[in-house]
This record gives structure tokens, sequence and C-alpha cells, in this order.
């Protein structure tokens, strides 16, 4: 149930489950803040896998093969839908 | 023939082992310095290949070459302004796809690049199978597969160097180019700023920046251009302000052929060693719990090792250069006599014995650094840290202080933002180090009795919640709340390297030795002199007048002269406090000192004298690192004075509010 509820739909990186894969729709915020999440990958198309969220705290992703940390705040800026297959 | 020396400038994101493969290329051959007026450390390094000399110089590790911090402006001027013969770009060829970014960037530059495919045997290990021709086709440049810890790969770099710049091969790298919905105004702006961009910026790689919203771009742009001129400009750039993410996803188009061409991924669900130990390594709980285990065996290392190396320095080393010194100097003036076993040699005791302390706390970082566990520390911080307007980085340097406010000084430096180091330097010396906790366990049960152990908490607890205001109050202020964004990469764990370890800590002692070296041994001779001239005791000298004129001062904290003379021996070290008043209360044992003082003074006097010595102003050696560290006198004054504010004030507050109660 829980999977269909985001399905077709743009939601936060925050929402996404460990181990569930998106793909960034759109990311939204102040130039520096776009322009250091485009350079370590996070652009449109990219697809995203949640590693470490446990509801509260920063978030661990892999993105082109990278382990990304980063803050509850940064991840709420970075749009995603579910990835098809996912 | 002399041939004249080639510059080689060394690229590459962090986490990548630069340093491995810079030390690798040059050895001991090689100065650390900082970039010209800048408080970025900077490598500069030779090596000889076939009789060529070739200039190494060391960029600072950065993810891109938008000018969003000081590294990545200093990293592209260098590239633009100093034209390097070759660029060599290191990649982590396990994370292909992101290091690739910087590639992107660096092929529009007028410098021919050279790519260093490193850790291969990593890669191999997470399951990717790269093949290094298909990739040096695909981008047109040299690509060199090598493993940098194995020494593996080197010598065909350095022969790649060498047939780049003699031109044995033709340089026709192929550049990515903006993605086509945004090539019309990528033309229009260069269009608009044609004949206004300065030399040595190239016409159209200043239009494409300034799409990017490059901020040092758009500054030079905007001073060469009229204001009409640039309104066009800027009119652009607001109906696409989206372009930035363009520009970024053209690039990770580009990346994308080439990693289709040339990369074979692992399967799907392969879990690696990475990720089998972030599980507990990153972990809200484990991951607090595994990481004071690391600082609670750092801290019993550097006792266990530190402690009796440092007895020895001091008795055979420092004691034996006095003997030799008053041998040698028997027949010469008493004042000779005085200035050089108790001045200079005391002064070089004082830098000799942070020896230990220091090689042991920078081998433990270095090798955290090298692992790759650093990364998580910063992780599991991060929301402490964040309270305070730090980075989770800051945790391990500050933490360290509680032994000696001078490793923590210069642990800093593994922060990346010159924001964030800053702020974390300003508050490393309100952490208590260990010699202050001995003034105060010294003193407090005399003053204190049973209550001593709750006093001296307290006393902590008062260091630590004025750091954490102190924290919120300079980063609302000074650096005008501006937190860098917590985005942060993990990179793979890694077997760690001794040479890279063994050179960072030769580096980082004999930098300690050199600069703030030679600051703390004249300080310690001036105090030294101040506390003998003119008459040869202390209760007569220069420094008991500056005492006397500052107890007007002192009075507002209950305290005489005597106690201000040993606030300010406590510069050279915080311990000193107690030797200078067992001369001045003419103590005959410094046991009887203590109760002395607590017949002299009432509780609030001596509390409040506490307070201040756990907040006064960081000794000379952290002074000199702090010099060192920032290369500014300005943050290092701005410092001494800020903690001089800080400390007195609190001393006023402590004695009239404990006189309240006693």
């Amino acid at each position: 149930m829980h999977r269909n509820t985001h399905h077709s739909q743009n939601f936060s990186l925050n929402a996404l489950q460990p181990h569930e894969r998106g793909i960034v729709t759109n990311l939204i915020g102040g130039r520096g803040l776009l322009s250091r999440m485009a350079t370590m990958g996070f652009t449109p198309g990219a697809e995203v896998t949640m590693v470490q969220n446990f509801g509260r705290g920063p978030l661990i992703v892999l993105i082109r093969d990278t382990r990304v940390a980063l803050g509850r705040g940064e991840a709420s800026k970075i749009h995603i839908r579910r990835a098809s297959d996912g | 023939m002399v041939e004249r020396t080639y510059t080689v400038a060394l690229a590459g994101q962090p986490n990548v082992g630069k340093s491995t493969l810079f030390n690798l290329l040059t050895g001991m051959n090689q100065h650390v310095g900082n970039w010209p007026g800048k408080t970025v450390e900077q490598k500069v390094g030779h090596l000889t290949h076939n009789g060529t000399t070739y200039r190494l110089v060391d960029l600072p590790g950065t993810y891109s070459l938008t000018a969003n911090s000081l590294e990545e402006i200093i990293a592209r001027d260098f590239i633009i302004k100093e034209h390097p013969d070759v660029v060599i770009v290191l990649l982590d060829a396990a994370t292909l796809e992101r290091n690739l970014y910087l590639v992107a960037e660096l092929l529009p530059l007028p410098a021919p690049v050279i790519v260093a495919l490193n850790m291969m045997d990593v890669a191999e290990q997470e399951g990717f199978k790269i093949e290094p021709e298909v990739l040096e086709a695909a981008l047109g440049v040299k690509v060199v597969p090598m493993i940098a810890t194995k020494n593996i790969g080197t010598r065909e770099l350095v022969a790649a160097i060498d047939e780049v710049i003699h031109n044995t091969v033709e340089y026709t790298p192929k550049r990515p180019e903006i993605r086509s919905d945004h090539q019309e105004v990528l033309e229009q702006i260069e269009a608009l700023i044609a004949g206004h961009v300065p030399e040595p910026y190239a016409q159209d790689w200043a239009a494409l920046k300034l799409l990017e919203g490059d901020k040092e771009i758009t500054r030079i742009l905007q001073e060469q251009m009229s204001e009409a001129q640039w309104e066009l400009v800027h009119e652009v750039l607001r109906d696409h302000d989206d372009a930035l993410v363009a520009v970024a996803g053209g690039r990770y188009e580009w990346i994308g052929r080439m990693i289709r061409a040339a990369v074979t991924r692992p399967k799907a669900g392969q879990i690696g060693l990475t990720e089998r130990l972030d599980r507990w390594a990153t972990h809200p709980f484990w991951g607090l719990v595994i990481l004071a285990a690391i600082l609670g065996s750092a801290f019993w290392l550097t006792y266990a090792i530190g402690a009796p190396v440092q007895d020895w320095l001091n008795s055979a080393v420092v004691g034996g250069l006095a003997r030799l010194m008053s041998n040698l100097l028997a027949s010469a003036p008493s004042w000779l006599q005085a200035l050089v076993i108790d001045g200079v040699i005391g002064g070089v005791g004082t830098v000799i014995t942070f020896l230990p302390i220091l090689v042991i706390f920078f081998a433990i970082l270095a090798l955290l650094e090298d692992t790759g566990y650093m990364a998580r520390a910063a992780y599991v911080m991060d929301r402490f840290m964040h309270l305070m307007g730090l980075h989770g980085k800051s945790f391990l340097p500050l933490f360290l202080g509680f032994g000696c406010n001078v490793p923590s000084v210069m642990g800093v430096r593994v922060i990346e933002s010159r924001r964030a180091r800053l702020l974390t330097t300003m508050l490393a010396p309100l952490i208590p180090c260990a010699a202050r906790m001995t003034v105060v366990a010294f003193l407090a049960p005399a003053f204190f009795g049973r209550a001593a152990a709750l006093v001296s908490w307290g006393l902590v607890a008062l260091n630590l919640v004025v750091l954490a205001l102190a924290g919120v109050l300079l980063n609302r202020i000074a650096f005008k709340g501006a937190r860098a964004a917590f985005i942060m990469e993990l990179p793979l764990y890694h077997v760690p390297n001794g040479r890279t370890i063994g050179l960072t800590v030769w580096q980082h002692g004999l930098a300690f030795l050199r600069k703030a070296g030679t600051i703390i041994l004249a300080i310690s001779v001036l105090v030294w002199a101040l506390s003998v001239l003119p008459g040869g005791a202390i209760e007569n000298s220069f420094l008991a007048r500056i005492g006397h004129s500052l107890e007007p001062l002192g009075r507002l904290m209950g305290f005489d002269w005597r106690l201000m003379v040993a606030l300010l021996a406590s510069f050279v070290a915080k311990e000193n406090s107690i030797a200078t008043l067992g001369v001045l209360f003419g103590a005959s044992e410094e046991a009887g000192l203590a109760e002395l003082m607590a017949g002299s003074f009432a509780a609030p006097a001596g509390l409040a004298f506490l307070a201040v010595q756990m907040l006064f102003i960081p000794c000379v050696a952290v002074v000199g690192v702090i010099r060192q560290e920032t290369g500014s006198w300005w943050w290092t004054l701005f410092n001494v004075a800020f903690l001089l504010v800080i400390s007195l004030l609190m001393g006023v507050l402590v004695y009239h509010v404990a006189g309240l109660f006693f």
C-alpha cells in the first residue's frame, strides 16, 4: 500500500525508504546550494537509491556510484519520482 | 643544453588519493606552504625524468571548478592564469561517473589534460569493469590506469606527461557541450558579452560560467560592462535561472556517454565492504558508540606512549642541553647563563615537549582520514555540531583539544570549507586542555574541600556552555549565519597507506617546529625576560609591575596583583600559574601553596580565578599554531582579544554571583 501512495507523482527525497530507488525530477533552492547539489550528481534524470533513512536525522543515498550524506533540509529540496521498476 | 622546468598541475576531487600520488611522484622533494595571500595549503614538489625537471603543483581537491569556494577559485585560477604545461586530473575509478564531472570542467580550459585513473583495484573489487583504452578514445585525452598505493602506473603517468609536453602526440580532446535546449541562450549571452571578457578568460567559457551563476565571473563582467550593457545580460540570465541545472545536466549526459562506452557496472544488489561497515559506523546509536571507542583509544594511546616520551625528552634532551650549556658557559656572565639556560632552553623545552603528542594525534587523524572513517565520524556528529553552525567534521579536532589545544587547532585543517575552519579555530581554545585541568585540580580542593570535584565539573561545563554560545554568536555576527549546506561524500573504505600517513605526520611536525616553534620560542624568552628583569626576582620584575598596574581590574574579580601576574605568566604555559603563585606567595613547597591561597582569598575570588584561568587567552603555543594555520595575524589577535574579554567578563560575573552564596 505504502508504495502506491507516491506512484507517478513527485515527492521529496526525504520520503524514500531504504533500498528504494527514485529518479531526480527537480531541484529547488538558492544558486549556491543548487550548484553544490548538481556537482555531487543530483541532476534531473539521475537515479538515486536510499541507503539510510531513520525518519529523522541526516540521510545517506547512493547516487552515480557515490555514497552521499545530506541533511533533511537539503534533501527536502530534491524532488524525485519513483523509479519505474522500483 | 639546459631544458626549462615545466609546470604540471595535479587536480582531482577530494578522496581520490591525490596526496598519495603527489608523495609518490615527488618523495621528500616537496615544500608545503600556503597559496599566496590565502589560508589554503599549497604543496609544490619537483621530479626529474629523462633530464627534464617538472614542477608539480598540487591543486586543492575540488568537486567542480565553479566559484563556490575559495579552493575552487584557486584551482581554476591557477590553470587559467599560470598556464601549467600539463594538468593531471586524478580520478577514483570506483566513483568514475561523479569524478568525470571535474574532467568535463577541465577540458574547456586551455591547458592539456591527462587523466590518471586511480584505484583500479578498488573499482574491480566493487564489480566495475573499466576499459581505459575505450575511455581514452572517447575522451580524446591520454588515460593512464593506476593503483597509486601500490606504485602501479606511475611510470606510465610520467611517460605520458613527457609525451604531452614534447608534443609527440596530438592533443584533440572531445569537449562536452551544453544541453541542446540551452544552446541558444548560451549563444545569446556570448554575443552580449563579446569584447568585454578580460584576458586571460575565454569568451565562450565566461558565457557558460555566467549561465551557471558563477559569482566570480559575474562580478568580473559586471565591472567590465556599462550598466546598460550588463542589464541586457542580467535580463537573459533572469529568464533562465534553471540554466545551472541544465549546464550540470549537460555535463552528466556527456559523462553518461563516456561511461556507457567504457564501463561495465556491477550487478545490482551486490553488497560491498563499505556497505557492511557503514551499517554500524553510520548508525545513529552504534555509530556514536564506535566513535566513542575510537576517541577513547586515541586518548589512551596518547597518554600511554606520549607521556613517557615527553618525560624522557624533558629530562634527557632538554635537561641534557641545559647541563651542556651550563658547563660551556661556566665562565660566562651570570645574566648570559640565565638567558640561555632558563630563557632559551626553557622555551625550546616547551616546543619540544609538544612534539610527541602532536605526532601521535596527527598519525591518528591521518589514519582516520585515509581509511575514510573521518567522513563517518562527521556524519554521526553533524546533528550536534549543527546547533553551533558547525560542520560534523569540526567535532574531532575540537574533541582532541581536551588533551591539548595545539593538535586541536592543527587538526582543524581536515575541514574543507574555510569558513568552518576559521570558526572552529576560534572556538578551539575554549576546550579546557589537560594543563588547565591540572591548575584546577591543584587549587580547587583547598578552596572547596569535598565539593572540589563538583566545582571542577562545573568549570568544564562553563567552558562548554561558553563555547556553544560563542559558536552561535560568532556564526551570527562574524560569519553572517552562512552555514555550508550539509552534503558530503562518504568515500569507500580503504586500506590506509603508511607512506601517506608518515609523510603527513612528518610535514605537520616540521611545519610546527618551523613556524609555530619560532613564535613560541620568541614569546617564551620575552615573558621570561619580563619576569627576571631588572632585579632577577619575579617579585620586583617588570611582570610584577604590570601585575600591580592591572590590580584595579583584578579587584573587580576579588584578585590582588599576584593573581594577575600568575595569569600573565600562564600565557607561556597554563601550568605556569601554579609555579608563579608559589614564588609570589613565598610558599616553601608547592604543597603549602593551595592552603596559603585559600587563607588569603575567600571562595568567590578563588572560583573567579579558576573560571578566568579556564577561559583565559590561549597559551603561546596555541597562539603560534593559530597564526600558522590561519596565516593571519588579524584572526590570531582577534581570537586573543575575544577570549580576554570573555574570560574577564566571566570572572567578574562569577565573583559577584558566587558572593551571593558564600
